[in-house]
């Protein structure tokens, strides 16, 4: 067929559609070549070249990122030469990093770290001068540690292509590329035009983005993820709540999500600490003493039977339409079933409504 | 929504009309830049300069309440210049001769000056929504927070179905829910005038078939909204209220009508995570457990029903679902369920639309409705073929204007919506640290020249008063806003400018008139 192309992957031969790159038909045979600025939502620098694979007959060792499959072509992903490629582009690349890695918040999830350990790259061969910037914590949400950024370019342009912000670039300066809000300007000043959204966040590959509320609460491998729905607009994103100690202690995005990908807003990604504030309501709580009187808490069956009582007194005395229900957008599908059945079941009237309008 | 969110990218004419769609759906915002990135006509209908608007080929800055006068006019053009679609008007609706009538007289000329664009800008925008392959039209609030939100509802359909634009991949009629559950709240018949489903309650089948599912005999009266509740209440008619996680003290209209009608009841309930200012009121409180603290499902604004999965246990102790059966219960209607999918297995049973989901169903994707089957694989785009009555029909509707204008003691139109960064009353978005460290303070947007006029200067503070009372609040300078209007956000108990907004009401809808009131801006000296 005119529309497939058959090529040989590590030995392996196999059929793909025409047009895809050649790190694409890898991926659809299980086989995993590293990237660090290739993302399959975002266009395609092919800058890293951390991706590189020796095709037979090629010179020179392509980036697969951008490399489309042709009919017979010969891959090699992980050759003497590929490996040694990467070695460099990783030692390059550690040579000004930081390697403050057991205090960093990604440790655990970093692709850096990640593709150090499977090619065997203890430290830097290079001596050199290192970035030294301070860490940008201007921004309420989001902790911004330009000493730690492989210079990928993922933040750039998911807020360029994906979030329509362009609120970080490259600029050079000196010696270094960096990348910054236009004119340095700290990422939470107004001026930067970011809206929190973490985007950047959830793309970036190592800990140059990180969620500030989560900084030094718990380690990646220590939280379990939960996959939810967010409780704020009726776009309906989903996200994983990260629980640690039956605490909630951060949102991150899950890339199955069907309606959101890994893009959330500032409300979804860093909305969520109500959930343990202090002021929450814990016990139920009964006025004594008439309408001016105090809450007192009560248990949860002195409550309950107290709320039946009162209502049913109420109906019996004035009849089924002198009582209403306000049901709530914001619970669940389950919780408003019940509340129609407590006003058209229990209290037997139709007044029952809540705030769609508002 | 009549398309689904995953359609808005392949849209070729996006229409969208008094919906701040960046700040109150971001993600859905998203797709709308994507379409434009590939080329679609981007069209925003709104009296403030908003970010989309900034985005847009073309910018209508409304003005206040002149909706009907703009979609009447674009269907007066489609009619004059025979854009219509004449095979989908033959064949899928009904009542093009009356729509023909009502829209005779609004001739871009004649309402032009109303609408506050020149006639043929109107045209223009007509004449390329007909003729797009795929045109949606996108609407919130400032659709329907008027005293003739209905009617602006009918015009907008009248709009899609003149020209076909409905029923279709990427084309169709898409109402954005504010807030999470909203469209699940009224699939699940939170609302007076219908059983789940959207099944009314004046049928005697529907009755019949609900005293049969749930036996106990149902009433075939229609029961009252919120707003009729706070009147009732007010005359002393409605002695007790239970209110599930709202805080009307906070999101309704005149507050202080709300206030004394909360007081005056014999026994109020109130069950929510915080002490909300409406909660202070309750004889009871029953406190409520976080979406992170139950399992259960929301219905998205495309219909979608997805899963909420508990994460932690509640913190009082009880799910929401928990209490209300338990109150069931206590009143005498043994209600137990293990567990929430029980529940929604119930609800599937009595809602056509959610017949054939169950939870393991909704694990990956969710599904939308209508699934009415256990194959069917949900519904990505309503009115396919058909619409729900048969043929579509047409309502003429004519202009009235805002129940309350502006006059020489309040000058100022009124304006309120939401902000990127807080939710409805603030009882969650305030309580959470980033968000309020962002935007820790609300203010009154006012136009450079009205500021001018009145020695305002930007970040001033001022009394803004209509007919129904007073509050202050910061001012800011921006040509957000246009002259004469002013806006601000109802999230802050600070600034509860839901003292002034007018409870003036939609008759059929009972939508109260939220973005037009007449107000006064006075300095602070
Ligand atoms: S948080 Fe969002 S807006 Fe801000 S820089 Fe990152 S992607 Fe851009
Ligand atoms: S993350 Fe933002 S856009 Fe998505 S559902 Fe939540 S509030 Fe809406």
């Amino acid at each position: 067929m005119a529309d497939n192309v058959t090529l040989t992957i590590d030995g392996q031969k196999v059929t793909v559609p025409a047009g895809i790159t050649v790190l694409e038909a890898a991926r659809q045979m299980g086989i995993d070549i590293p990237t660090f600025c290739h993302d399959p939502e975002l266009s395609r620098p092919g800058a890293c070249r951390i991706c590189v694979v020796e095709i037979k007959g090629w010179r020179n060792l392509p980036p697969s990122c951008v490399t489309t499959v042709t009919e017979g072509m010969e891959v090699e992903t992980e050759s003497e030469a590929v490996v040694e490629a990467r070695r460099t582009i990783l030692d390059l690349l550690l040579a000004n990093h930081p390697q403050d890695c057991m205090t960093c918040q990604k440790f655990g999830d970093c692709r850096l770290a990640d593709y150090a350990y499977r090619y065997g790259l203890k430290k830097t061969t290079f001596v050199g001068e290192q970035t030294n910037v301070p860490v940008d914590e201007s921004s309420a949400v989001i902790t911004r540690d330009v000493n730690k950024c492989i210079l990928c370019g993922k933040c750039v342009r998911v807020c360029a292509e994906i979030v329509g912000r362009n609120v970080v670039d490259f600029v050079s300066r000196g010696f270094t590329t960096k990348v910054s809000p236009a004119l340095e300007l700290g990422l939470g000043e107004k001026e930067a035009g970011c809206v929190s959204c973490g985007s950047c966040v959830a793309v970036c590959p190592v800990g140059a983005l990180t969620e500030k509320n989560m900084q030094g609460i718990a380690r990646p491998w220590e939280v379990k993820k939960v996959k939810t729905t967010c409780p704020y607009c009726g776009c309906g994103c989903n996200f994983d709540l990260n629980v640690k100690d039956g605490k909630v202690v951060g949102v991150t995005s899950n890339p199955t999500s069907v309606v959101n990908g890994r893009h959330l807003c500032v409300k979804g990604r860093f909305g969520y600490d109500f959930i343990h504030s202090s002021d929450r309501l814990t016990r139920p709580l009964i006025k004594k003493g008439g309408k001016d009187g105090d809450f007192v808490e009560v248990s949860w069956d002195e409550a309950i039977r107290h709320v039946a009582s009162r209502l049913k007194e109420i109906k019996e005395k004035n009849g089924s339409e002198a009582i209403g229900v306000l049901s709530s957008a914001r619970c669940t599908n389950e919780e408003n079933y019940l509340m129609n059945k407590l006003a058209r079941v229990a209290l037997g009237t139709n007044n029952i409504d809540h705030c769609a309008r508002l | 929504m009549t398309n689904s969110i995953g359609e808005i990218k392949e849209c070729d004419f996006l229409f969208v009309i008094g919906s701040n769609t960046t700040e109150t759906h971001p993600i859905i915002s998203l797709e709308m830049r994507k379409a434009v990135s590939r080329g679609a006509k981007l069209v925003v209908v709104d009296p403030r300069k908003t970010e989309l608007a900034k985005l847009a080929d073309v910018h209508v800055p409304l003005k206040p309440g002149a909706n009907i006068p703009l979609l009447n006019t674009m269907c007066n053009v489609i009619i004059a210049e025979g854009l219509y679609d004449k095979e989908f008007v033959a064949n899928r609706t009904e009542g093009f001769e009356e729509l023909k009538s009502a829209v005779e007289n609004f001739t871009p000329e004649n309402y032009a000056g109303v609408i506050g664009v020149p006639a043929e800008t109107i045209r223009e925008i007509a004449r390329a929504y007909a003729k797009a392959d795929n045109a949606a039209i996108f609407y919130t609030m400032g659709i329907t927070q008027h005293t003739s939100g209905t009617h602006n509802v009918l015009a907008v359909a009248n709009l899609a179905m003149l020209t076909g634009q409905i029923g279709k991949p990427s084309s169709g009629v898409n109402p954005l829910r504010g807030q999470n559950n909203v469209q699940g709240a009224c699939d699940m018949a939170a609302l007076p005038n219908v059983f789940p489903g959207y099944q009314g309650v004046t049928v005697p089948e529907n009755v019949q078939k609900f005293t049969e599912f749930w036996g106990i005999p149902q009433s075939a009266k229609v029961g009252l909204t919120v707003g009729e509740m706070m009147d009732a209440a007010h005359h002393g008619d409605l002695k007790a209220m239970y209110i599930l996680g709202e805080n009307p003290m906070l999101s309704d209209p005149d507050i202080n009508h709300v206030q004394q009608a909360l007081e005056n009841l014999e026994f109020l309930v109130v069950q929510d995570i915080f002490l909300t200012e409406t909660a202070m009121l309750a004889d009871v409180v029953l406190p409520g457990a976080s979406f992170a603290e139950k399992d259960g499902t929301f219905s998205n604004t495309e219909r979608r029903v997805q899963r909420v999965r508990k994460a932690i246990e509640p913190l009082a102790g009880k799910a929401d679902w928990e209490v209300i059966s338990e109150v069931l219960t206590a009143m005498g209607y043994p209600h137990k369920y293990a567990s929430a999918s029980e529940i929604f297995d119930e609800v599937a049973k009595v809602t056509p639309q959610y017949a054939g989901m169950s939870y393991a169903r909704l694990e990956e994707k969710g599904l939308q409705w209508p699934c009415p089957n256990a194959d069917h694989p949900g519904t990505k785009y309503l009115h396919e073929g058909k619409f729900s009555r048969g043929l579509g029909k047409f309502t003429g509707v004519d202009f009235e204007p805002p129940a309350e204008l502006p006059d020489e003691e309040y000058p100022f139109v009124l304006n309120t919506g939401r902000r990127l960064y807080h939710y409805h009353t603030g009882t969650m978005t305030r309580r959470a640290k980033g968000l309020n460290a962002i935007y820790s303070e609300e203010f009154i947007e006012i136009n450079p020249a009205d500021a001018a006029k009145l020695s305002i200067c930007d970040g001033e503070l001022v009394k803004v008063s209509s007919r129904r009372g007073s509050i202050t609040v910061k001012a800011q300078v921006t040509d957000m806003v246009q002259q004469g209007m002013v806006f601000t956000s109802f999230h802050f108990s600070e600034a509860p400018v839901n003292f002034l907004t007018n409870s003036a009401r939609d008759s059929i809808a009972k939508i109260p008139e939220l973005k037009v009131a007449a107000v006064k801006v006075e300095k602070v000296s």
